[in-house]
């Protein structure tokens, strides 16, 4: 009951807390424990017996004790409190406003775990989203109510490809619109900054409501941070009629803290010490993107994580890509070599691609081109593997002139600055000129009547480097 | 009706007590809200019980209620151009009640009870009634039939009333028997119980799929049993997809078990718009689609494939050809593995249930041709796919599928990655079925068998080849080689790969196959004399022959292949020509 505690606890193991069973508590309730020094931690029920439940905290449990705590039961879920006023703040996981201003007036609370969009109510998306970012628009179309997760590694440049994304990101068709929800789990003070600096940069700022939880906050309240940023993206997409771009970084932080929750409560593991929910927990976050019947608005999703040693096969960007709609892919060999944005080429992804482009959408072109690309530069990989062992030389004179194609498609097309805004015609046309280097009779993946269109005929094939 | 009550809850696991005269798998309603539940598990009378629902704020000492049936489905008309949620709740109708999102505790009928569907007896009063006795027909869609068998649990009984011909609601009672039991043209059946048929019959007749890369290297047949597994975008979905729209099955369940929202969208808003090459209707008047996707409630997920398959049952027992497709079949494992894990049970392999195999096997035994209590041929074809970690097949998932079944096309990262489409693996791809089909197609297409095993054979040369190469290049190699790999790189690009979005080539007619392939073969083997006789390879690589058999695929339309007969001519036209010049070089 608010406002009554409960004296005593009976166990605490790391973030869970077991106590006596001895008001009749809800499933995922929120509670509030007090310890000596009189300070509040939040925590949810997570199992009810007769005799005991747990509770698991969303902060450190240090200074807890055994006598010397105090369980409140608060008779309701997790909530958020929405209102116009949200938008241009800054909150903790929780929800608690941290930037020094007063709280949100509004009676409306929302459960952070929101509820399962009804398959036969969403609207496919459809939306080019033009980022200017060619090998984006081009390779790997964004679409408005996509979710489009960044994989990364440490040291890579994902926040200033996303703060580019962010900036640039319009839709052709007309203005509406539009905000930023910002959700920050484990990152450190500077990277959040970066993103604060930047969206003041661009003039966003006031359309941004921030979630912080710094890797100086406890842990386990990232499990949360990303579901109260949601929650706030679904009122203001669902309610608000707006489009709302969310980036959510490091997913990577969030999921170790699942596994460290996971190991405290004796689960059995699977892969890696992670939970077998693991996916399920994801898609939970993931599916919370997208368009619904008889609204305006819509959720995109950008999350961004770190490859744990660069490994997509690890846990963490492996059951992201299978729940998400494709994926960007950072690749070190390329930032290496000084190409920015270093996204790779072929095991990059999106899945929305197909249904948002081509005639009416960005130009009836564009998919065979990006197919041809693609092709042409899976091959110019295996090329490049062969000159690795017999020597550039040694190569036959067609292999050569796919070498001095994938050295122009990185270096021209798929690297830009970082203020560098092409348009979708720019990036198709230069699409196009990449392939002008390749034989005509190599561009078997575009119909001919495509080819006598676009492909540049003056331009002087360029063989060799 | 018993009624229990809550005495521990952890997640969507709950316990209950004061049951005792509950049966296992009876479905239970629990707590204040009325959330469906199936108890799985009984000791004295506390009861195990998975809920199908969301239970924030549920508390112990709420009631439970047995139901005292098990799980079941309602068959009858309507099922077809429905979406359900995994435990067979209509979508539409939910959407109806609590909006865009769903809310737990809804609840709504699964089929129409409000339209009127024109029933036509086939049973006269007084005429015995049993399993497999058609009592009356419907004409549920435009192409299909629905016929009304009484189902293995009637018991054998006389006609006393039949209703005459005319429009009734599904409750409206059709056939009453001697013993006064009422027939409706509902009925029910437990999803965890396989429906009755009279006996399993070799499968000998293709499913024909309109992939090439199936159809002829790894074909299936009806009643067959398939995996794709591949890692994330490779394209299990997409096959699947393809497939479900083109295959030559009657009818279509989609089963979406643990995946995203958005696939389950586009199947629902794009099979209304296309059309069904067979029947000249829409494609989703053969399809019924179950969509418990990856953020739905994780025990609906386990249930949302036997679902699935005994609606499929149902239709195979009117003497239909219904295909199954499950996306994806990892997700419902891992749903095993979620309540195991809550249930505390010993894990066995990476944390899977030790009874995984067996469920996989009872899940895929459901499959087959059969001759049904009525004496007719219906079968179901199960494909399903398979999501292993890290792409790696080793897993247990993928490993124990593969005992299962006979048909195993796996997606490689390779070929996804450098959009070869359908990434289908010709090196890791087999199908059981190849030799059981060759009878059909050679009453067909006598041709079929050479072509197909020809292929494979450059397919096979190749492989060896390549590896050569990534040693020393290709120009250690003689022309006669080179020219496999030449050959080998038009079958993957004129004939293995075919884009679902190329409007021409998303699906292909098995005669359309054929002229493909033999066009291919037909260069190849006129390029191998050719270079017997002196020709260098460059320029029978540069032939503009070469480019047309490659963009065949999508210049020749399925419906006028005849016309492609013309190229096979102007193939040889064009190596005559090659062979007069060459000779005229050698003379010179
Ligand atoms: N036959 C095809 N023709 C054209 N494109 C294809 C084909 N198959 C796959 N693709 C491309 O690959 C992408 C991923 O395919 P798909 O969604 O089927 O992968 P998946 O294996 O189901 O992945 P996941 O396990 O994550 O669900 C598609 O969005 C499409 O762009
Ligand atoms: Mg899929």
């Amino acid at each position: 009951m608010r406002g009554l505690e409960y004296h005593g606890i009976l166990r605490a193991d790391g973030p869970i807390v077991i106590a006596e069973h001895r008001e009749n508590v809800g499933f995922s309730e929120l509670v509030r424990v007090r310890d000596r020094s009189g300070e509040y931690r939040l925590g949810r029920v997570v199992d009810i017996s007769e005799q005991a439940i747990a509770v698991q905290l969303f902060s450190e449990n240090t200074g807890i004790s055994i006598d010397e705590s105090w369980i409140e039961y608060l008779e309701k879920p997790l909530t958020f409190r929405v209102g116009d006023g949200i938008v241009g703040r800054i909150f903790n996981g929780l929800g608690e406003p941290i930037d020094g201003y007063p709280p949100i007036i509004s009676s409306d609370l929302r459960d952070t775990n929101g509820r399962p969009i009804n398959p036969s109510a969403r609207v496919y998306p459809r939306d080019f989203i033009q980022t200017g970012i060619s090998a984006i628009d081009g390779m790997n179309t964004l679409i408005r109510g996509q979710k489009l997760p960044i994989f990364s590694g440490n040291g890579l440049p994902h926040n200033r490809l996303a703060a580019q994304i962010v900036r640039q990101a319009k839709v052709l068709s007309g203005e509406s619109q539009f905000a930023i929800v910002f959700a920050g789990m484990g990152i450190k003070y500077d990277v959040a900054r970066f993103f604060i600096d930047s969206f003041e940069k661009s003039g966003v700022l006031s359309r941004v409501v921030m979630f912080l939880s710094l890797a100086d906050s406890p842990s386990i309240e990232r499990l949360v941070t990303p579901r109260t940023a949601l929650t706030a993206a679904e009122y203001l997409a669902y309610e608000k009629n707006m489009h709302v771009l969310v980036v959510m970084t490091d997913m990577t932080n969030y999921c170790e803290a699942l596994r460290e929750v996971s190991a405290a409560r004796n689960e059995v593991p699977s892969r890696k010490g992670y939970p077998g929910y693991l996916y399920s927990d994801l898609a939970s976050l993931y599916e919370r993107a997208g368009k619904i019947e008889g609204c305006e608005g819509s959720i995109t999703q950008l999350p961004i994580l770190s490859m744990p040693n660069d490994d997509i096969s690890h846990p963490i960007p492996d059951l992201t890509g299978y729940i998400t709609e494709g994926q960007i892919v950072l690749e070190r060999d390329l930032s290496q070599r000084g190409i920015y944005p270093p996204i790779a080429g072929l095991p990059s992804l999106s899945r929305l691609m197909k249904d948002g482009i081509g005639e009416g959408m960005t130009r009836e072109d564009h998919r065979d081109l990006a197919a041809q690309l693609f092709s042409a530069y899976a091959y110019v990989r295996s090329v490049r593997d062969l000159a690795a062992i017999i020597g550039e030389e040694e190569l036959s004179d067609r292999d050569k002139i796919f070498l001095g194609f994938g050295d122009h498609f990185e270096r021209e097309f798929l690297a830009q600055g970082e203020f560098e805004n092409r348009s979708i015609e720019q990036t198709l046309d230069l699409g196009w000129k990449m392939l002008s280097i390749l034989p005509e009779s190599e561009l078997v993946r575009i119909p001919p009547r495509l080819i006598e269109k676009y492909l540049p005929r003056a331009a002087e094939p360029e063989a060799k480097e | 009706m018993s009624a229990g009550e809550i005495t521990r809850i952890s997640g969507p696991v709950i316990y209950a007590q004061g049951l005792a005269d509950a049966g296992l798998y009876d479905v239970v309603k629990v707590g204040k809200a009325g959330l469906i539940g199936e108890i799985i598990k009984l000791k004295g009378d506390l009861a195990t019980i998975q809920i199908y629902e969301d239970n924030t704020m549920m508390r112990v000492g709420e009631p439970v209620e047995c139901l005292h049936r098990p799980l079941s489905v309602a068959l009858g008309p309507g099922l077809i151009g429905s979406i359900y949620d995994g435990i067979q709740r209509p979508l539409p109708v939910l959407k109806g009640l609590s909006g865009a999102f769903l809310a737990p505790g809804l609840a709504g009928e699964p089929l129409d009870t409000r339209k009127k569907w024109h029933f036509v007896p086939s049973l006269k009063e007084g005429e015995p009634i049993a399993p497999g006795t058609l009592f009356g027909t419907i004409q549920e869609t435009d192409s299909i039939q629905h016929r009304m068998v009484f189902d293995a649990s009637v018991p054998a009984s006389t006609a006393a009333t039949v209703a005459p011909e005319g429009d009734y609601a599904i409750s409206a009672t059709l056939v009453k028997s001697g013993e006064g039991k009422e027939y409706t043209a509902v009925s029910y059946w437990p999803v965890r119980t396989p429906r009755t048929f009279k006996e399993k019959q070799v499968t000998r007749e293709p499913l024909v799929t309109g992939l090439r890369v199936i159809d002829v290297l790894f074909p299936i047949a009806k009643g067959g049993s398939a995996a794709v597994p591949g890692g994330f975008g490779t394209g299990k979905t997409m096959t699947q997809h393809a497939i479900a729209k083109w295959c030559d099955a009657d009818i279509i369940v989609y089963i979406g078990c643990g995946e995203r929202g958005n696939e389950m969208t586009e199947v629902l808003t794009e099979f209304p718009t296309l059309i069904d090459p067979r029947t000249g209707r829409s494609l989703m008047e053969r399809t019924i689609l179950i969509a418990n996707t990856s953020n739905m409630p994780v025990a609906a997920r386990e249930v949302s494939i036997y679902t699935g398959i005994t609606i499929a049952e149902y239709y195979r027992d009117m003497g239909y050809h219904v295909a199954v497709m499950a996306d994806s079949t990892s997700r419902w494992a891992e749903a095993l593995r979620e309540l195991s894990g809550r249930l505390e049970e010993m894990p066995a392999e990476e944390g899977f249930p030790a009874y995984l195999p067996t469920r996989l096997a009872e899940f895929y035994e459901r499959a087959g041709m059969v001759t049904t209590l009525e004496d007719r041929k219906g079968s179901v074809t199960i494909i399903g796919a398979v999501s292993p970690p890290g792409g790696d097949f080793s897993e247990p998932v993928t490993q124990h599928t593969k005992r299962f079944i006979r048909c195993f096309w796996a997606l490689d990262r390779d070929l996804a990655n450098a959009r070869h489409y359908p990434a289908i693996s010709w090196n890791d791809s087999y199908s059981e079925y190849t030799e059981d089909l060759i009878a059909h197609w050679d009453a067909i297409d006598p041709s079929w068998d050479t072509l197909r095993s020809k292929t494979m054979e450059i397919l096979k040369k190749e492989r060896r080849l390549a590896d050569i190469v990534r040693l020393v290049g290709p120009d250690a190699l003689p022309d006669e080689q080179r020219l496999i790999l030449l050959t080998a790189e038009m079958i993957k690009n004129g004939f293995l790969q075919q884009s679902s979005f190329d409007k021409v080539d998303m699906y292909c007619v098995p005669p359309k196959q054929t002229l493909l392939l033999a066009c291919i073969l037909t260069f190849h083997e006129l390029a191998e004399n050719a270079i017997k006789n002196g020709s260098p390879l460059l320029k029978i690589s540069s032939l503009p022959i070469r480019e047309k058999i490659i963009r065949l695929k999508s210049s020749l339309e399925n419906e006028k292949v005849q016309e492609g007969q013309a190229v096979i001519q102007e193939i040889r036209a064009a190596f005559a020509q090659l062979g007069t010049t060459a000779q005229g070089a050698v003379s010179a």
